[in-house]
């Protein structure tokens, strides 16, 4: 989006202002505060503020430190060490130690966190020499581990409130205790969050900001005009409609910022499931393939906000993305050959066989890349039909009863392939009832080998060769079509500043944020 | 009222509120075996919304949430709960529900009576109007007017009052029911809360609007040739007096059973008005909770209007016989 190069450096700048109540939007009222047992980013987006992480992640998605202010990881990928900030107290006053952190990893992320059960799987041991230092002792190396460490992948809780409670419905999970730069103050549901300063943050001199008030405007349209008309200074997380934009383009008004999702790293795709005729068939599933203009769907559906995608791990994870993956460029005669050779000939009136696409209500992207593939399989005579329940029935019919043809949705692939591609694709995560593990019932032996060699390779030139490897594969089965890595866009006023951009921005803290005063 | 009708009035309000009972009962039956027929539970959304999840903890969910027990028994302790009158705790919120509600009762009844007075003191100008002066100028104008205002979603009449109030002219706020960031106090807290209510109230009585209109005139019209009025004219009472007491009082009658009918959503809230403007009503609680499959929470609010809504009944009853004696309750 060259268009908008000079906009995205008018978010950052060097000199705060110290003051003011910040009014942010994001798309969506949490649940609660508590990312450290439930990773819904709308959580992570206000939490994030409160409570802290080991480290925070920068513009190019590299660990700079927040609690911890050294990591250590032993050769032999074994042994993995924080020192931890010194002189850091909760909200409520108490220290925060080592025994926070040791608490937090072997009750809450080992046992409640999605992510964290893979994460921190391999941790046998957990040692705190004195207050300020954790030893972690692993069975075998967890090349991702650091990935998932911030804010948002590993927040941390206050020990003294929450042992011996039950975590999951704990009190502070609605009003929290944390070490951020902001205190919690009040949450009215249904209309917004209040933060204000912590007055004794670590990092002396910030928050800039006198506080924040999160508000909830569940309608798109609304929130368009709230930032329009001022009410809100900075609107988080795409909140606002990709068809909107075109509003906010006067760079003397409004900025954008188009990195702090990268840390997301989001694909969205359609899935087969491969289990019914005709998509069991690869063949079936290459010429599909063919047939998708990924860069007409890109423009049209996404107005040119994001990538094409050509493989299961975007190129924002540059670290292991290969480019180097069988594409299928749009081409409708190789399309219908391969379908032939399948044995799906075009009876006397073009028509092959009919599928059902299915995606849940609320999105519309999702619901216009339903009717996009509607149309491009319709050329070559595959006839669709367009099923669209609210999530909860989506979720069933996909991931319980498996009655489905074709899924549009998106995910987030998480910084390391390990723990955010690898389920997509796993023999041993086809859970049924489960939403977003193996959905489309794909089973690879080969893969599964190479998946499971990369999790616990310490090697990391071997590593990239292996996660190579996997891409290829899961390119050539295409069990799912990676359609789009649509971009996280934040739109503000141009009062809106921060020192730093950041790779996992959205859930960055805000301590180096400010508001240019009002002209 | 006079005197003697006093006791009548006790006795009915005593017959009436026993019959409240087996009716509320009947729909917390209704409701809860109707929402068994949703796909997919609070925990399935739970975990799609957090994007990642795994077996063990869902089924440990399931089982704190008392999802793992079997319909029949789930349904016991619904019923007893409800004959208790506990609504319940929403695991989603991790709240209980009647806070819930209650938190959100106020936004709810503040923006419903303004937009519901609004439509039926208008709605009553209007209709005099029309029928004063049918098929002339005045009622052609009232005409189109009520009918274009019916006409148009109240969503988008509500988007465009926003586009223009707030965003160009920068009159009144866009969305919310105060301004968050300052803490106002009396007088100015009032005069705040006002100017956050004016925009949801007057989009939503645009969709009450015309039917009172119409249904004023109507009742009007009929009442202008009957015999009572004819009455009234022969003694020499002037036109106004005519149209305000003789008209006008009877052709409340049927305002008021179409305004009985509509007191019930007043409760059920606006789902659509108070998502445009971000209004933290029960209407909108009321539909996440379905998006959420947090039944405990629907159920709540269901059972809590269903008991309002009959409550309401009773009372418009009593209304009736008050503005017309000869009505027997």
């Amino acid at each position: 989006m060259a268009g908008f190069g000079p906009a995205t450096a008018q978010t950052v700048g060097d000199t705060p202002v110290r003051g003011g109540i910040l009014n942010a939007n994001i798309q969506t009222e949490p649940v609660g505060l508590n990312s450290a047992i439930n990773p819904t980013m709308f959580i992570g987006e206000v939490a994030s503020k409160i409570m802290e992480g080991l480290v925070a992640f920068d513009a190019d998605l590299k660990p700079v430190p927040a609690l911890a202010t050294r990591w250590d990881v032993s050769p032999d990928g074994l042994t993995v060490s924080f020192d931890l900030r010194k002189g850091v107290k909760w909200h409520d006053g108490k220290d925060f130690t080592a025994a926070d952190v040791e608490f937090t990893l072997k009750e809450v992320w080992q046992k409640l966190h999605p992510f964290g059960r893979s994460a921190f799987g391999n941790v046998t041991e957990v040692e705190t020499p004195n207050p300020h230092r954790i030893v972690l002792r692993l069975s075998a190396p967890a090349p991702y581990l650091l990935s998932y460490i911030n804010a948002y992948g590993a927040q941390l809780l206050p020990k003294h409130l929450y042992e011996g409670t039950d975590i999951v419905n704990n009190p502070y999970n609605l009003k929290p205790v944390g070490t951020g730069p902001f205190v919690f103050k009040e949450w009215v549901k249904g209309s917004h969050i209040r933060v204000e300063r912590n007055p004794d943050y670590w990092q002396k001199g910030q928050p800039y900001l006198d506080g924040i008030v999160f508000r909830f405007i569940p309608d798109a349209a609304a929130r368009v005009v709230a930032l329009q008309s001022g009410e809100v200074d900075v609107s988080v997380g795409s909140a606002l409609p990709a068809t909107s934009l075109g509003q906010f383009g006067d760079a003397s008004k409004y900025a954008f910022n188009l990195i702090e999702g990268n840390y997301l790293a989001t694909i969205a795709f359609a899935q087969f499931n491969v289990r019914n005729a005709p998509l069991s068939d690869k063949r079936v599933r290459q010429a599909l393939a063919h047939l998708i203009d990924k860069d007409a769907l890109l423009k049209v559906v996404y107005l040119g906000y994001g990538k094409v995608a050509t493989g299961p791990v975007p190129s924002s994870i540059a670290n292991y993305y290969t480019s180097d993956t069988r594409r299928y460029p749009p081409d409708p005669e190789r399309a219908a050959q391969l379908l032939d050779e399948a044995g799906y000939k075009a009876d006397a009136n073009g028509r092959r066989f009919k599928l059902r696409i299915i995606t849940a209500a609320g999105n519309t992207q999702n619901a216009r890349t339903a009717e996009f593939i509607k149309q491009a399989l319709g050329k070559v005579g595959v006839d669709v039909e367009i099923q669209v329940p609210d999530f909860a029935t989506f979720l069933r019919r996909v991931f319980t009863e498996q009655d489905y043809d074709l899924m549009v949705s998106s995910m987030h692939r998480m910084p390391d392939p390990t723990l955010g591609v690898q389920r997509i694709f796993w023999t041993q995560n086809i859970r049924k009832g489960v939403p977003w593990t193996n959905g489309s019932g794909y089973s690879n032996p080969r893969l599964d080998a190479i998946m499971e060699q990369a999790a616990r390779e310490a090697d990391e030139t071997k590593r990239k060769a292996q996660i190579r490897e996997w891409q290829q594969i899961v390119q050539e089965d295409v069990p799912l079509l990676e359609l789009v890595e649509p971009q996280w866009y934040t739109v503000s006023t141009v009062r809106f500043r921060k020192l730093a951009l950041q790779g996992d921005g959205l859930f960055s803290n805000w301590a180096d944020a400010w508001l240019e005063p009002k002209k | 009222m006079t005197r003697n009708r006093i006791p009548a009035v006790a006795r009915f309000l005593r017959r009436r509120i026993w019959q409240v009972v087996p009716v509320v009962f009947g729909i917390a039956l209704l409701n809860f075996l109707i929402l068994q027929l949703a796909p997919g539970d609070v925990v399935d959304v739970l975990a799609g919304e957090a994007g990642a999840a795994t077996p063990e903890y869902m089924a440990q969910l399931r089982a704190s949430f008392g999802l793992d027990r079997p319909l029949p028994v789930q349904l016991a302790y619904y019923l007893k709960n409800t004959a208790m009158l506990d609504l319940g705790f929403s695991f989603r919120q991790n709240m209980p529900v009647l806070q819930l509600i209650l938190e959100r009762l106020p936004a709810t009844l503040l923006l419903m009576i303004a937009a519901m007075g609004c439509a039926v003191v208008s709605g009553v100008v209007l209709g005099v109007i029309s029928a004063r002066f049918v098929h002339r100028a005045a009622d052609r104008a009232v005409s189109v007017f009520v009918l274009v205002t019916y006409a148009l979603p109240t969503f988008w009449l509500g988007l465009m009052a926003i586009v223009l109030f707030s965003a160009r002219l920068g009159w009144l706020p866009s969305s919310g029911m105060t301004d968050i960031g300052a803490d106002l106090g009396g007088f100015e807290y009032l005069w705040d809360v006002a100017r956050h209510t004016v925009l949801p109230a007057l989009s939503l009585a645009t969709f009450y609007l015309a039917v009172y209109t119409k249904l004023v005139r109507t009742a009007m019209l009929e009442y202008f040739g009957a015999d009572f009025i004819r009455t009234a004219r022969a003694k020499g009472a002037t036109e106004t007096r005519i149209t305000l007491f003789h008209a006008l009082r009877n052709a409340l009658l049927p305002l008021m059973t179409m305004l009985g009918l509509q007191l019930g959503s007043i409760l059920s809230g606006a789902v659509l008005v108070e998502s445009v403007f971000s209004w933290p009503g029960l209407g909108r609680l009321a539909f996440e909770s379905i998006l959420a499959r947090d039944f405990n929470l629907l159920l709540g609010i269901l059972l809590f209007s269903s008991v309002m809504v009959t409550i309401l009944n009773i009372f418009v009853d009593v209304v009736y016989a008050v503005l017309d004696p000869r009505i027997e309750l």
